[in-house]
C-alpha cells in the first residue's frame, strides 16, 4: 500500500467518525430539550459533552496532521496503552465499589444515606457489576486483542482511526451506563442493565470492533488464524449476538430512558439467562482464553501443549455453553424440560472447561521452575487453576438437587467471585503485568517483589471472600429450609439475614485486601511506564512488511 | 483427520460462519419453542394486566435495583410453599415487561407479598428498614414520598404494553392518567369508574398523603398487588392441562 492510499482511507475514516459525532450532537440536544425526565436530560447532556469532545479530538488530530504518517511497518500500540490505562482504572473503580455495596450489607445503619437515594445498594450494584465485567474486563480484552491479533497475524491494526473510536466509543457507554445506574437509569436485566440508547450506541462500536478485528486478520502475514483469534472471534461474535436478541425493547418516548421489553415472563426469563449465563460464558471466559493462549505461553516462553486438544477444546466450550442458560432458572415457571436441557448441557461443559485448562496448565511442561522466578507466571497459572475450580463448582451447582440448596443464597455469589477475582482477575492481571514493559519497551517490570505483594494481597483477599460466601450461602439455604421438631420452620427469614453478619464482614475485608493488591499494582505499573531507564527495544517485535521492507 | 479443521484457520470467513453456526443452535432449541409450545403458559384465571399506577410502582421498583436483592418466583418446594405461599405461575408474570424474578434473596421472596403487611407498615419500612426490622440489611427510601408520580405519562406507557400485546383497552389507555390519580384517591371522583375499570384493583391512599400522588403511592399500590390475582381456592394444580 502506497502513503497515498494509506492517507486518503485514514480521511475517509476521519469523515465518518466527524458524521457520527455531529449526528450524536444533534440528536443529545433535542434529547435534552424534549427530556420526559430528568435522569434523561443529565443522560443526554453527558452524552453531548462526549460527542463534542470526540469532535474536537478528532479535529485536534487531523490539525496535527497525526496519522496520516502512520506505516505498516509499525505496530498501532497507542490505543493498546490506553487499554491498559482504561483497564486499571475501571478496576480500582469497579473493586472500591464492590467494597462499598459489601459493607452496605455489613454495617446498614453506616453506610446507607437516607438523603442520597443514589447511594443505595440497588443503584451501586449494577455499578459494581457493569463496572468489573464491562469496564475492567472489557478494556482489557479490547487492549489484549488488539495486541495478540496485530502480533499473531503480523500486521498492523487495521481502519486507521476506527480501533480509537473502539476505545474511545466502549468507554464512553461504560460513563453513559454507569452514570446511568446512579440516576436510576435502568433496563432492569441483571449485566444487561443499559438503556436502549446506550444499547444501540454499544452495537455501532461492537460492529467496527468485530470489523476491525477481521479487517487486521484479513491483512495477515501468516498462513494460519492462532488459536487465542479464534477465542476472540467467537467473544466478539457471539457477544453481538446476545447483546442484540436480549436488549430488544420498545422504550416509552425517544426523550425518555424507559422502555418495556419485547418479551415477558417466562420467555424473557430463559432470554435473559441466556444472554447472563452466555455473557460469563463468551465475554469472560471465551475472550480471557483467548489471553491465556498467547500470555502463558509467550511468558513461559513454550508452546501450547496439545494443538488438538485446543481444537476440541474451542467448538466443544463454545457449542455447550450456549445451552446452560437456563441452570439459572431451577423450579421456577420455565417449563422442566427446558430446566433439564441446561443441567444437562451444564455438566457436559466441565468437560472441555477442564480440556482448556489442562491445556492452559500443561503448556508449563519443561518450564515449572519459572513459577519460583516469575511472579507474573505465577499469576497467570493460578488463574487457571481457578478457572478449573471454579468450572467444577459450575456444574456442581447446576445440578437441580444442589440448586435446591444454592439457588437464591450468597453460595452463587461466591462461585461467581472465585471465577471473577480468580479467573478473570488474575489473568487480566498477569496479562497487564506482560503488556506494560513490552508496550512502554523497558526491560522489566519496576519491582517482581510488589508483584509478589499484590499476588499475596489478591489470593488472601479471595479465600476469606470465597470460604465466607461458601459457608454463609450453604447455612442460609439450610436455614431456610429447617424445620423443628413440630413440623414448622424453624427460622423466620430475618434470622437468616442476621446470621449473615458476620461472614459479610470477612467478605468486605476480603474484598478490601483484594482493591489494596490493585493499588500496588497500578503503582507497580506506573513506575515501570515512567522509569527513567533506556527504550529497550525487543527483538523482531514489528509486522512482516517492516521485514520485507528491509 | 485433524487436516480438516485447517480450513477454519486458513478463512476468516468460514470461521466466524462455523461459529455462528455452532453458538446458534442452543439458543434455537431452548428459546425458540418457549414460543410455540402453548403448554408454556397456563391460563389462569384472575391474572390481569397492571392498573397505571402500579405500572408505575413496578417502574420505580426496576428504577431503584429491588430485584437485585429480592426474587418474585416461589420455587414449589416445601419451605418455600409454606413460607411464602403458592408456587408461582407461568402465568403470573405474562405481563411482566421486562420479567422480574430475580435471582438472589438478599431479602425476602416478594411475589405474593400483596395483603400481608398494612401500606403503614410498607411505609414505615420503606422509609426507614430499620425501624421496624432491627436486622435488615435493606436501604432506605424516603425520598419516594417527595417525589411526584408523572401520571401525565402513562397513557404512552400503557400504549407500548398494549403494543406488546398487553391486552389494555381503548377505554383503558384514553383514561391512564385519570386512573394512575384515582386509585391513590378512593374517595375522589373517578374511583368508581376506576374500579370497573380494573376490576379486582383495589384503590386505597397508600401513601397516607392525600395531597399527592407519589412515588410511594406507587410503589407500595404495586407491592400490595403482587401474587393477589391467582385465587388458589379454585386453581386447580393438579389438572392436565396445568401439569407440565
Amino acid at each position: 500500500m502506497t502513503t497515498a492510499t494509506a492517507k486518503a482511507e485514514w480521511r475517509i475514516d476521519a469523515l465518518a467518525i466527524f458524521i457520527i459525532m455531529a449526528l450524536g450532537v444533534f440528536y443529545t440536544l433535542w434529547g435534552a430539550a424534549h427530556a420526559t425526565d430528568r435522569a434523561f436530560a443529565v443522560q443526554m447532556w453527558t452524552a453531548f459533552a462526549a460527542f463534542m469532545a470526540g469532535g474536537g479530538l478528532l479535529t485536534y488530530v487531523i490539525a496535527r496532521g497525526k496519522g496520516a504518517s502512520e506505516t505498516p511497518s509499525k505496530y498501532e500500540n497507542g490505543v493498546i496503552k490506553a487499554g491498559v490505562f482504561a483497564s486499571m482504572f475501571w478496576g480500582i473503580a469497579g473493586f472500591l465499589v464492590g467494597v462499598v455495596i459489601a459493607l452496605q450489607l455489613a454495617f446498614p445503619n453506616i453506610f446507607y444515606f437516607p438523603d442520597y437515594g443514589w447511594t443505595n445498594f440497588g443503584r451501586l450494584r449494577p455499578l459494581h457489576t457493569s463496572a468489573v465485567i464491562f469496564a475492567f474486563g472489557g478494556n482489557v480484552l479490547l487492549a489484549t486483542s488488539f495486541y495478540v491479533v496485530q502480533r499473531t497475524c503480523r500486521a498492523r491494526l487495521a481502519g486507521g482511526l476506527w480501533p480509537w473510536f473502539v476505545f474511545w466509543g466502549y468507554n464512553f457507554f461504560i460513563v453513559l451506563a454507569g452514570t446511568g445506574y446512579l440516576l436510576g437509569v435502568t433496563a432492569g436485566r441483571e449485566y444487561a442493565e443499559p438503556p436502549w440508547y446506550a444499547d444501540i450506541w454499544l452495537t455501532l462500536v461492537w460492529v467496527v470492533y468485530l470489523l476491525v478485528f477481521l479487517g487486521t486478520i484479513w491483512k495477515r502475514q501468516e498462513k494460519h488464524i492462532y488459536v487465542a483469534n479464534w477465542f476472540y472471534l467467537a467473544f466478539i461474535v457471539t457477544v453481538a449476538m446476545l447483546h442484540i436478541v436480549n436488549n430488544i425493547a420498545i422504550p416509552v418516548s425517544l426523550a425518555g430512558w424507559f422502555s418495556y421489553s419485547l418479551f415477558s415472563g417466562v420467555q424473557d426469563a430463559l432470554t435473559q439467562w441466556w444472554y447472563a449465563h452466555n455473557a460469563v460464558g463468551f465475554f469472560l471466559t471465551a475472550g480471557f482464553l483467548g489471553i491465556m493462549y498467547y500470555f502463558i505461553p509467550k511468558r513461559a516462553d513454550r508452546p501450547v501443549y496439545s494443538y488438538r486438544l485446543s481444537i476440541i477444546h474451542f467448538w466443544a466450550l463454545i457449542f455447550l455453553y450456549i445451552w446452560a442458560g437456563p441452570h439459572h432458572l431451577h423450579y421456577t415457571a420455565l417449563p422442566q424440560w427446558a430446566q433439564t436441557l441446561g443441567m444437562t448441557f451444564s455438566i457436559m461443559l466441565w468437560m472441555p472447561s477442564w480440556g482448556g485448562m489442562i491445556n492452559g496448565l500443561m503448556t508449563l511442561s519443561g518450564a515449572w521452575d519459572k513459577l519460583r522466578t516469575d511472579p507474573v507466571l505465577r499469576m497467570l497459572v493460578v488463574s487457571v487453576a481457578f478457572y478449573g475450580m471454579s468450572t467444577f463448582e459450575g456444574p456442581v451447582m447446576s445440578i437441580r438437587a444442589v440448586n435446591s440448596l444454592s439457588h437464591y443464597t450468597d453460595w452463587t455469589i461466591g462461585h461467581v467471585h472465585s471465577g471473577a477475582l480468580g479467573w478473570v482477575g488474575f489473568v487480566s492481571f498477569g496479562a497487564l503485568y506482560c503488556l506494560v514493559p513490552w508496550l512502554w519497551k523497558r526491560k522489566q517490570l519496576h519491582s517482581n517483589a510488589l508483584v509478589e505483594w499484590h499476588f499475596w494481597l489478591s489470593t488472601i483477599g479471595i479465600v476469606l471472600y470465597i470460604t465466607s460466601m461458601w459457608v454463609a450461602g450453604v447455612m442460609q439455604g439450610l436455614m431456610w429450609r429447617a424445620y423443628n421438631e413440630f413440623g414448622f420452620l424453624e427460622y423466620s427469614f430475618v434470622e437468616s439475614v442476621e446470621a449473615m453478619h458476620p461472614y459479610y464482614i470477612i467478605r468486605a475485608a476480603g474484598g478490601a485486601l483484594f482493591l489494596i493488591g490493585a493499588f500496588v499494582m497500578a503503582y507497580n505499573l506506573w513506575r515501570t511506564a515512567t522509569a527513567s531507564e533506556p527504550r529497550h527495544e525487543r527483538a523482531l517485535d514489528v509486522p512482516a512488511a517492516a521485514v520485507t521492507a528491509e | 483427520m485433524w487436516s480438516f479443521h485447517k480450513w477454519f484457520e486458513r478463512h476468516s470467513l468460514i470461521l466466524v460462519v462455523g461459529i455462528l453456526v455452532v453458538v446458534s443452535i442452543g439458543g434455537l432449541v431452548q428459546i425458540a419453542p418457549l414460543f410455540f409450545i402453548e403448554s408454556t403458559i397456563e391460563e389462569v384465571e384472575g391474572v390481569r394486566p397492571y392498573t397505571p399506577l402500579e405500572l408505575a410502582g413496578r417502574r420505580i421498583y426496576i428504577r431503584e435495583g429491588c430485584y437485585v436483592c429480592h426474587s418474585q418466583m416461589i420455587r414449589p418446594l416445601r419451605d418455600e410453599v409454606e413460607r411464602y405461599g403458592h408456587y408461582s405461575l407461568a402465568a403470573e408474570s405474562m405481563y411482566d415487561h421486562p420479567f422480574q424474578w430475580g435471582s438472589k434473596r438478599s431479602g425476602p421472596d416478594l411475589a405474593r407479598v400483596g395483603g400481608r403487611y398494612s401500606d403503614e407498615w410498607h411505609r414505615a419500612h420503606l422509609e426507614d428498614p430499620r425501624s421496624v426490622v432491627p436486622e435488615s440489611v435493606m436501604p432506605p427510601y424516603a425520598f419516594l414520598a417527595n417525589a411526584d408520580v408523572a401520571v401525565e405519562q402513562m397513557p404512552e406507557h400503557l400504549r407500548v404494553n398494549r403494543m406488546l400485546s398487553v391486552p389494555y383497552s381503548d377505554e383503558q389507555l384514553a383514561n391512564a392518567s385519570i386512573d394512575a390519580r384515582a386509585q391513590a384517591e378512593p374517595l375522589g371522583e373517578n374511583a368508581f369508574d376506576f374500579e370497573q375499570r380494573y376490576p379486582g384493583a383495589v384503590s386505597r391512599d397508600f401513601d397516607g398523603n392525600p395531597e399527592r400522588v407519589s412515588e410511594m403511592d406507587a410503589l407500595i399500590a404495586y407491592l400490595q398487588m403482587l401474587g393477589t390475582g391467582v385465587d388458589f381456592n379454585v386453581y386447580q394444580a393438579d389438572t392436565p392441562e396445568n401439569r407440565r
